[in-house]
């Protein structure tokens, strides 16, 4: 059943009366060439009308609530409600971001503790836990890298080295910071090609970006080595922290040379990812590093907590947000990590590779091909249905949409883009077993079909609000709001 | 196969040039990396009038999966662009060779020598192959 | 175990299929001269009863207030149902909608909030939101950069009295790409027309105009318009998204209307929540669509013919462009964007426009009650609102007694525009009543030392 716009359940004088000024007085004070003409095109509808309409859109939804999610590279883990309702207390909702700190030290408690936390679990010695998202801790990593570098007068280091599995903010990110990118191909089994890296440093590397577990779902071995080649080259090295849930409380990223570190809280430390955000993406560092941090920060003075900001730390590269970042999303982590204690962050890395590599084996065992047989899957790993898609026509994408009739939401397709035909399954450790066997099973029919009848696999979702939409059309026609559609023809 | 029409001039990034009796040489993107983009939904050109070296990245192709950079063949001045891929960028695919072309140069002095023919372009396809 | 369901004997047997003797035996991989064995910075872990007494008592601590401070935060009354709805688990446990067809529900939503900001705009098309006001000002003034094609220059007019930290955030942002931000000069409170001779024959992308700008004062934008039109500059608009219920959108300025939109969405249903998370809008003209940065919804057909919403328009974003792309941003703030739609059904056009005019007509009240204490002015105008007002003496002391008496009283404007004096910035919105301005003004007249009629 398809939910009709918002707009078309509009009717002219209908309103929620409740949730506005009952008659407020006319702006007549103000100068009538600056008033708006006509009313702003918004629908004129009920209360009742607005939760219903958006209850209903919520009903077309997968998530991690209401099916097994199984996206690699986005640890797609269980969000627990006490970190939703306990960030949302009056007591923390309601503050004004610019009010005195003394009015403001419950929460500024909340983030000084998150930072030493978040200390521990990287093993860096500064935190700043402003930025917004996993892109802006790029930002800010690589922004920290340059700051460094021209501290130092070494104004001809503006190369980043990303490996070719990367994320495609790695690079986007380094072309935000004036940077170059230096792209090294990675090697048979799944590591950074070291002789590659050896041959792409030198007296312009700025640093490097690597994320561990790679995003291929293997474990760096030869980290040691890299950090020595970039160190030796006079660069430096971030960890993208994408991959941090595989390895939480397991190894340090300081222990493994790295100087900046960014960590989606939205991934490791389960805060939601609300349909695309908000997300938090704080970024750790080293010594050397730790002038450079963002700001604000929460510090402690005359034994309460204060704000760190320009007057404090003249070094910093500035403000990332308007204010502190994504708080509401800093609390929800906190809660989170509170509840799961040291001991509990390492069930986490030990359960999501427990999973990752009992749902590979069975794959496996079934007859699928995981891209790195040898390995041990770190908390995702990837299949590849290249011989499927030869024999059968049945692709990467045909397998995610059959998936989806089939009650799993799909697994990360098409990325890395090394593999081809891949899958990236991350199946998190919230998942209990019975629900890793069912998606295998459904795996197994999949493919079965394909075999059979690979037709039945193309038409694939027939059980979903809509079947499978035509891109193209989406793009060559742009229809992106309501006023700009003509009326029906009809 | 892709099509690879003889008479034109081809680079490795898989432009083609054909000579007009005019001075000026028309540009476009071959059958070959038409097929590897898909259907295209945009395609963005330069302005009339300005100036590129060779190797200037002077227009992009985009399709709902990929962009990519058209590079120019030779050194010149972009004298026109195809009007007719603003609305209708599938020309690209359908006819890349002919209503698909995408811009009209006066190239600089100097010359087409660094090109390959259709010889040589057909054989960079088919050792990638 | 929070969240872990296995049992001892499917760990057992898990691990017996992969061929391991124990979770540890999975990580061999990590040379044993990385491995950590523990976490000693991180306390033992807490039930949900222990975690709910601790955040209860930290909120507790925090202190309630009389909120008279905006300067880029704004209190405004939220209906209930707005977060009811947007924290459904279907809304806030799903993630990015790559899947179309299994994510019908956000996909829609956001192409009706689009839909929403660009009528309140009066431009042709949204994004899907950025991550709050002052990154969507950096990224508006980027995009007019990529997008101002006859200017080809990398540099951005900005009105003296935009907010302060939206320029050091855009600084900040900008600096690594060599976007630069050149300063208008003012006069009284807004911009000096007579100021831009002083940019005759220079080449700039774009002017920004702050609406209101940070004084909460109106800039002459039908000027600003069609001066930066006739030179070749985009216009993009920097606005409150409240003030446009009730003041003209940017597509209507001057003759042309502005070409970008951008602002803080927090004041549509989302809470103050110290800052964050909050989320950014962005609006253009059709012709800029492929310059705007962040994701886009759009509308089309399945393969039935049925009507259905996707991600379009994403050749421009990071997962295909790499380095080439118009920005690193992934996310939008999907959550708070769904609020935000909610929010701005329930009020629909008239409640909007309401609120508008409320907020409006108590700070004009706020600032009559505050100018009756002698010494106390006010001289900047017209302003939506938020207003100055000047205090005979020093702000800083004064904010900090009536803050100890439970009353946000403004910000103190010394330290970013030292010009106006003892400058404080006032704001009274919609849910502020009589009773809450008086008592401000009898608070500070106590400390002006000035007797208060009753």
């Amino acid at each position: 059943m398809r939910e009709p716009l918002i707009f078309e359940q509009s009717r002219p004088g209908r309103r929620a009366p409740s949730q506005a000024p009952a008659t407020p007085p006319a702006a007549e004070d103000l100068p009538a060439g600056l008033l708006r003409r006509a009313p702003p095109p918004l629908p004129e509808v009920s209360e009742l009308q607005v939760v219903r309409h958006f209850t209903r859109l919520s009903q077309l939804n997968f998530s991690i609530d209401t099916h097994f999610y199984p996206l690699g590279s986005c640890t797609m883990k269980y969000n627990p409600r006490a970190s939703n309702k306990l960030a949302m207390l009056p007591g923390f909702l309601e503050r004004h971001p610019l009010e005195p700190e003394s009015h403001a030290q419950g929460v500024l408690e909340c983030l000084y503790e998150l930072q030493e936390m978040l200390k521990a679990v990287t093993g860096m010695c500064g935190v700043s836990l402003t930025p917004m998202a996993g892109a802006q801790g790029e930002f800010a990593g690589v922004a920290m890298i340059r700051a460094y570098h021209l501290a130092r007068g070494d104004t001809e280091r503006n190369q980043i080295i990303v490996p070719d599995a990367a994320h495609g903010t790695n690079p986007a990110t380094a072309t935000m910071c004036g940077c170059e990118v230096v792209e090294i191909p990675t090697g048979p089994d799944g590591d950074v090609d070291v002789q590659a890296l050896r041959a792409a440093v030198g007296p312009r590397t700025a640093g490097i970006m690597l994320t561990n577990p790679s995003t291929l779902g293997v474990f760096e071995r030869g980290i040691a080595d890299i950090a020595d080649v970039v160190h030796a080259a006079g660069g430096l090295l971030y960890y993208d922290g994408a991959n941090l849930n595989a390895i939480l409380g397991r190894a340090l990223p300081a222990a493994m040379g790295f100087d900046v570190v960014h960590i989606n809280l939205h991934k490791t430390f389960s805060t939601p990812h609300g349909g695309g955000g908000p997300g938090a993406g704080i970024v750790a560092v080293t010594e050397r590093l730790e002038p450079f941090l963002p700001i604000p920060i929460v510090g402690r003075r005359d034994g309460g907590y204060v704000w760190l900001a320009e007057a404090d730390r003249p070094r910093s590269i500035g403000r990332l947000s308007g204010f502190m970042g994504n708080t509401g999303i800093l609390l929800r982590a906190y809660v989170y990590m509170r509840l799961l204690g040291a001991e509990g962050m390492r069930r986490v890395s030990g359960y999501a590779a427990l999973n990752a590599n009992y749902l590979m084996k069975r794959l496996a065992a079934a007859g699928f091909s995981p891209a790195y047989p040898r390995r041990r899957a770190s908390h995702e790993f990837i299949i590849s249905l290249k011989d499927i898609a030869r024999d059968t026509g049945v692709n990467a994408m045909d397998f995610a949409k059959a998936l989806l009739d089939r009650g799993f939401h799909a697994p990360t397709t098409y990325f890395p883009l090394l593999v081809p035909e891949c899958l990236l399954i991350e199946p998190t450790e919230s998942e209990a077993r019975q629900e890793l066997d069912a998606f295998a099973q459904a795996m197994v029919e999949v493919r079965d079909l394909a075999l059979r009848d690979a037709a039945e696999v193309k038409r694939a979702p027939v059980t979903t609000p809509v079947r499978r939409l035509d891109d193209v059309r989406a793009a060559r026609q742009l229809d992106l709001t309501w006023q700009s559609r003509k009326p029906p023809q009809e | 196969m892709s099509d690879v029409p003889s008479g034109l001039k081809y680079t490795r990034e898989h432009e083609w040039l054909r000579q007009e009796g005019d001075g000026t040489v028309v540009v476009g993107i071959t059958d070959h990396a038409q097929h590897q983009l898909g259907e295209l939904v945009y395609v963005e050109l330069p302005d009339a009038g300005r100036s590129l070296a060779a190797g200037d990245a002077m227009a992009v192709v985009e399709s709902t999966k990929a962009a990519s950079d058209v590079y120019a063949p030779v050194a010149g001045a972009i004298v026109e662009v195809n009007p007719a891929l603003a609305s209708e960028p599938e020309l690209v695919n359908s006819d890349p060779y002919g209503r698909g072309w995408l811009v009209r140069l006066k190239p600089a002095a100097g010359s087409t020598d660094g090109l390959m023919d259709a010889a040589a372009y057909g054989a960079l396809l088919a050792a990638d192959h | 175990m929070p969240f872990i369901p296995h049992t001892p004997d499917e760990t057992a047997a898990m691990l017996a299929a992969i061929g391991a003797g124990s979770l540890e035996e999975l990580f061999d991989e990590i040379p044993a001269s990385l491995r950590a064995d523990g976490l000693p910075g991180v306390p033992p872990g807490l039930g949900e009863a222990a975690i709910t007494r601790l955040m209860r008592e930290r909120a507790a601590r925090n202190r309630d207030t009389l909120c008279f401070l905006g300067a880029g935060a704004y209190e405004h009354h939220i209906p209930a149902a707005v977060w009811e709805i947007a924290t459904r688990g279907e809304f806030y446990s799903a993630y990015t909608p790559y899947q179309a067809e299994a994510s019908q529900g956000t996909l829609q939503l956001i192409y009706e909030y689009q839909s929403m900001l660009a009528g309140l705009t009066g431009l042709d098309v949204s994004n899907a939101s950025l991550y709050d006001g002052a990154t969507a000002f950096a990224e508006a003034c980027l995009m007019a950069v990529r997008g101002a094609r006859q200017a080809r220059s990398r540099r951005v007019l900005v009105p003296r009295y935009v907010n302060p930290v939206w320029r050091r955030v855009a600084h900040a942002l900008l600096a690594g790409q060599d976007v630069e931000l050149v300063e208008l000069a003012a006069g009284g409170g807004r911009t000096d027309l007579a100021g831009l001779k002083a940019f005759e024959g220079e080449d700039f992308a774009a002017v920004c105009i702050p609406y209101p700008n940070f004084l909460g004062a109106l800039e002459p934008v039908d000027e600003l318009t069609d001066w930066a039109h006739a030179r070749g500059m985009l216009v993009i608009a920097a606005c409150n998204p409240t003030a446009l219920a009730l003041l003209k959108p940017p597509g209507e300025w001057g003759t042309k209307g502005a070409d970008i939109a951008c602002g803080e969405g927090q004041p549509l249903g989302i809470p103050l929540s110290s800052g964050g998370p909050y989320f950014g809008f962005l609006a253009c003209r059709q012709a800029l669509v492929r310059q705007m940065p962040g994701r886009i919804v759009g509308g089309t057909l399945d393969v039935e013919g049925r009507p259905g919403f996707t991600l379009t328009l994403q050749a421009r974003e990071q997962h295909i462009r790499r380095s080439k792309a118009t920005s690193n941003i992934c996310t939008n703030q999907g959550l708070m964007v769904t609020a935000a739609t909610i929010y701005l059904s329930l009020l629909g056009s008239e409640g909007l426009r309401r609120v508008a005019a409320q907020c409006h007509a108590n700070t004009r009240a706020l600032v009559a009650a505050l100018t009756s204490l002698p010494g106390v002015q006010a001289t900047i105008g017209p302003y939506f609102h938020e207003a100055v007002v000047t205090l005979p003496g020093p702000v800083a002391p004064v904010l900090r007694r009536l803050a100890d008496a439970g009353i946000l009283a403004g910000y103190d404007l010394a330290a970013d525009f030292p010009e106006l004096g003892h400058g404080l910035l006032v704001c009274a919105t919609e849910v502020r009543t009589a009773g809450d301005i008086d008592a401000y003004r009898r608070a500070l007249a106590g400390i002006l030392g000035t007797a208060v009629a009753a």
